[in-house]
């Protein structure tokens, strides 16, 4: 019996994996091929293997300043998030104040809207106050959805740790900032992991923001890449090439957090 | 019962103050937007209620929202059930977890617009692995031509795309019960119906929560995918709300109705995240009194 | 410095009633705090819940008004669509019912 459910287990996961990885392998593969190949014949594995489409990009400099550009705004962002996200978090698991629920549920609420929403105004305040094609014009942007999720998902992991932590500790004789940075810190550090994990990625796969807040200086790889729509047709191989590119960041992040996913979370009491 | 103390505003400020500069003042300017017919930022004449009136006279509206609606209980009827099957069949410990969580959350991590590309370039007949595939097995399959196809293919990239989060988070959830609860369960003799009832899903609530607000939210405001994957076609098949919205505010242009219906949006978004955030706080508490009296 | 928000006088007004209510519901809850209680709302709610639901409903209830007003003035063959003000009435009265009662 037990034997049959891990066979059937396994061959669910294996049939999803294969679901999954499928439309990535087809990528990845055109990514190696020429744009004859492409067109002309229907092969699994590349017949002629180029390097080239990867050599386009690591060379021309409107490319690779694209993936730049990216990683500069979601890193900014994700500091941003996290710096402001911590306190409130903190607010909001252990003390009960004036609004505390409704300013909660106003948090969530910039989560729900969408960013088609906000595309207008964003584009006059920044033009406004002269931040139009900057790093920090987009990743301000991406405040909006993202720091409702990082008080979110690091309020669930503060209750999760009892109160008497902190009781004991300001006993002690600990100060506020003293106790945050040296106990509880270490003590929600997955929480931490999870949180930015979430604001990268939300962050780095954004493109209608991203987008329209930029021109040329802080042009995001993914809106570099709606130009390979050429006089001769679509460039599918150099598409593919920077597509597969952009998934190499992603996985990064995700090999670095994998451990506080792993290790278990309930978000809040339980 | 948690202290109340009225100093921990000033740990919220930075929060506040950061989303208000991001979110309320663009709010603002959106109602201001909505009731001024504005040609040139000098030349704003005031219309009152007329573009509400005239978004919600709108047939074409209608019917995305319809779509849209229909669209969103579709992603979340088969995300999230498959995401907890998922989740209950990846491998706990060893190398095999890491390597499963890395390759099950690939998708999450890849640019919308390259998601949109990427299912693109699989689903052509000519030059595609799934296209090609369904070709060869007599399927007439063109998600360009056939609304049904473009509207399934639609759904197939979402869940493709977003399914790994519910499993992510419902994976993390199971991993925080502790083993001694499954030897409970085992002295009990309990089945694994009754375990996957009674242990696992009363501790995946927090995360469920997260995954079916964020899917409903995100599945709500899709943009991206489909108008790199069909352009929102063919005819208006998969035009959903957002598309239909950027369309006209940054297509054509129109400033008041556009912002009309961002308004009418958000309301509706707002109404019913409400209902769902309060109904699962409700199913919550009602399972731990459950759990309390037994 | 906020010409770009294009202010225009009725949406000003809307947003100092809003805060304005905002300020009231603090000084209302410092004086007297809230009790959680059960109306004819199907949740417990304290008096923020209802301020919110309460402002929800307006919200729709205007907007369906907004969206009906053409059919209205077909059907009760009216001279031209019925003034917006009479949405707004009923909608108060509402909001005032679901904070007594909801």
């Amino acid at each position: 019996m037990n034997e049959a459910r891990f066979r059937w287990r396994t061959l669910f996961l294996l049939g999803y994996l294969l679901f999954a990885l499928l439309p990535i392998y087809w990528m990845v593969n055109m990514s190696f091929k020429t744009n004859q190949e492409i067109l002309a014949s229907f092969t699994l594995l590349p017949q002629q293997f180029t390097l080239a489409n990867y050599a386009t990009i690591f060379t021309d400099a409107s490319w690779y300043s694209g993936y730049i550009n990216s990683l500069i705004y979601v890193a900014i962002n994700m500091v941003i998030s996290i710096a402001v996200a911590l306190p409130a978090a903190y607010a909001f698991s252990r003390y009960s104040f004036i609004g505390d629920k409704h300013v909660f549920f106003w948090l969530l609420t910039n989560r729900m809207t969408p960013p088609a929403v906000f595309l207008l105004p964003f584009f006059q305040l920044y033009t406004t106050l002269g931040l139009m094609d900057t790093h920090i014009a987009v990743a301000l942007a991406h405040l909006v959805f993202n720091v409702p999720l990082a008080v979110w998902i690091l309020e669930g992991f503060m209750s999760g740790i009892p109160r008497e932590i902190d009781e004991t500790a300001y006993i002690d004789g600990y100060s506020f900032p003293r106790f945050f940075f040296t106990i509880f810190l270490p003590l929600i550090k997955s929480g931490v992991g999870v949180a930015a994990f979430f604001c990268f990625m939300f962050s780095w796969v954004e493109l209608l923001l991203a987008r329209t807040l930029t021109s040329v200086d802080a042009k995001p790889i993914v809106s570099v890449m709606t130009r390979t729509v050429s006089a001769s047709g679509m460039d599918w191989a150099v598409l593919a090439a920077a597509g597969t590119l952009t998934i190499l960041p992603g996985a990064v992040v995700i090999w670095f957090v994998r451990h506080y996913i792993a290790k278990g979370f309930a978000m809040g009491r339980v | 019962m948690k202290p109340i103390n009225q100093k921990a505003w000033w740990l919220v400020l930075p929060v506040f103050i950061c989303v208000a500069f991001s979110a309320v003042l663009p709010l603002m300017t959106v109602v201001n937007y909505s009731v001024q017919d504005i040609i040139s930022p000098d030349r704003r004449v005031f219309v009152g209620t007329e573009w509400f009136a005239a978004v919600m006279r709108d047939e074409e509206l209608h019917s995305a929202l319809w779509r849209q609606l229909s669209f969103s209980l579709a992603v979340l009827a088969v995300e999230i059930p498959l995401g907890i099957a998922l989740a209950l069949s990846m491998p706990a410990r060893g190398w095999q977890a890491s390597l499963v969580l890395v390759l099950v959350a690939l998708s999450l991590l890849i640019p919308w617009n390259v998601v949109g590309t990427i299912w693109q370039i699989y689903g052509r007949a000519d030059i595609g692995l799934l296209g090609a595939a369904l070709a060869w097995l007599g399927v007439d399959y063109s998600y360009t031509g056939d609304a049904t196809h473009a509207w399934i293919t639609v759904l197939a990239m979402d869940v493709w795309h977003w399914t790994p989060l519910v499993a992510l988070l419902c994976y993390a959830g199971l991993r925080s019960i502790p083993d001694a609860y499954y030897q409970a369960a085992r002295i009990d003799g309990a089945r694994r119906f009754a375990v996957f009832r009674y242990i696992q899903l009363p501790k995946l609530r927090g995360v469920l929560m997260i995954a079916v607000l964020l899917r409903f939210m995100d599945s709500f405001m899709i943009y991206t995918e489909p108008f790199v994957l069909t352009g929102g076609g063919p005819g208006n098949a998969t035009t959903f709300l957002s598309q239909y919205l950027t369309q006209k505010a940054v297509g054509q242009f129109d400033l008041g109705p556009a912002a009309a219906f961002s308004l009418i949006y958000f309301l509706i978004i707002l109404l019913l995240c409400f209902i769902l955030y309060n109904w699962m706080q409700r199913v919550g508490t009602a399972d731990r009194e459950g759990a309390g009296h037994e | 410095m906020f010409a770009w928000m294009v202010w225009t006088t009725p949406v000003a007004v809307f947003f100092c009633c809003i805060a304005l209510m905002l300020v009231g519901m603090t000084v209302w809850e410092i004086k007297s705090p809230t009790v959680l209680r059960k109306g004819f709302l199907p949740i417990a709610t304290t008096r923020g819940d209802r301020l919110f639901i309460g402002l929800l409903t307006a919200a729709y209830i205007n907007l369906g008004f907004v969206g009906l007003a053409g059919k209205l003035a077909e059907w009760l063959s009216l001279e031209q669509e019925p003034s917006i003000w009479i949405s707004f009435a009923v909608s108060m009265a509402v909001l005032a019912l679901i904070l007594r009662r909801g």
